[in-house]
């Protein structure tokens, strides 16, 4: 699936997007955030406090409860500062 | 209703955007604008410019979505909202939410109710800076609140004759 990340979590990892693939364990918004962190220095930076992380499935707001199965893009982003 | 939503970094003209959402009808009694415009400060101190970051595709569907629920709850004859990205500087326009409905009452607590819900769910992010360097806007609870005060079940109105 795709990831996309924006704002500062986008400038942690030094990156905008990338394809991965997680384990089958990870079920979850919330899992995937908690893998995420577990893949690098960068990435540990960025979701070190998965509070104030907000989180789009297919360009639609989720919680971390929300089930990633059959996502096609999801993306990752602090809490939005717009208008 | 006619709905105009955009995206842009090119400045725009407001006068412009109001006549086009009155053009050619007579049923309009009120036009409610609000004008979002970059401040010279950000938290007390001075700012050169401000960056305004947004997702493309979701910004767009998330703002429609609000849209979408004003003239559920108010009746509206027409709704424009046009928010910019990229690089703005104090004084120019960040966003512009403009709503038309028969009577005042309806454009005036739609257009809270949008720039309420655009401040707090539409992906965009602001990015200052300032002498000391660059720095993300964190977001601030009382936009939070006043998200809030929307969301007790809506009245639902008949729909617009």
């Amino acid at each position: 699936m795709k990831l996309l990340y924006f704002a500062w979590v986008r400038e942690r990892l030094g990156k905008a997007e990338e394809e991965i693939d997680p384990p089958a364990g990870v079920a979850t918004v919330g899992e995937l955030i908690a893998w995420l962190a577990r893949r690098g220095e960068e990435y540990a930076y960025a979701f070190e406090n998965p509070k104030v992380i907000r989180a789009a499935i297919d360009r639609s707001h989720v919680r971390a409860e929300a089930r990633i199965a059959g996502a096609g893009e999801i993306a990752f982003f602090p809490p939005m500062t717009g208008g | 209703m006619t709905v105009t939503i955009r995206l842009q970094r090119e400045a725009f003209d407001i006068a412009a955007e109001v006549a086009a959402l009155t053009a050619g009808r007579a049923d309009v009694g009120a036009v409610v604008t609000f004008t979002g415009v970059c401040r010279a400060d950000e938290a007390g101190a001075p700012i050169a410019a401000l960056t305004l970051e947004h997702y493309p595709g979701m910004a767009e569907a998330e703002i429609a979505r609000h849209v979408e629920e004003a003239s559920a709850r108010w009746p509206l004859l027409g709704v424009t909202v046009i928010h910019r990205h990229g690089r703005l500087t104090p004084g120019e326009v960040i966003v512009l939410v403009a709503t038309a409905s028969s009577h005042r009452q309806a454009a005036f607590a739609a257009a809270e109710f949008l720039m309420d819900y655009l401040k707090t769910r539409a992906p965009f992010w602001k990015q200052v800076e300032k002498v000391s360097g660059k720095t993300w806007v964190a977001a601030n609870a009382a936009d939070d609140t006043a998200a809030e005060r929307w969301s007790t079940p809506p009245p639902r109105h008949e729909a617009a004759k």
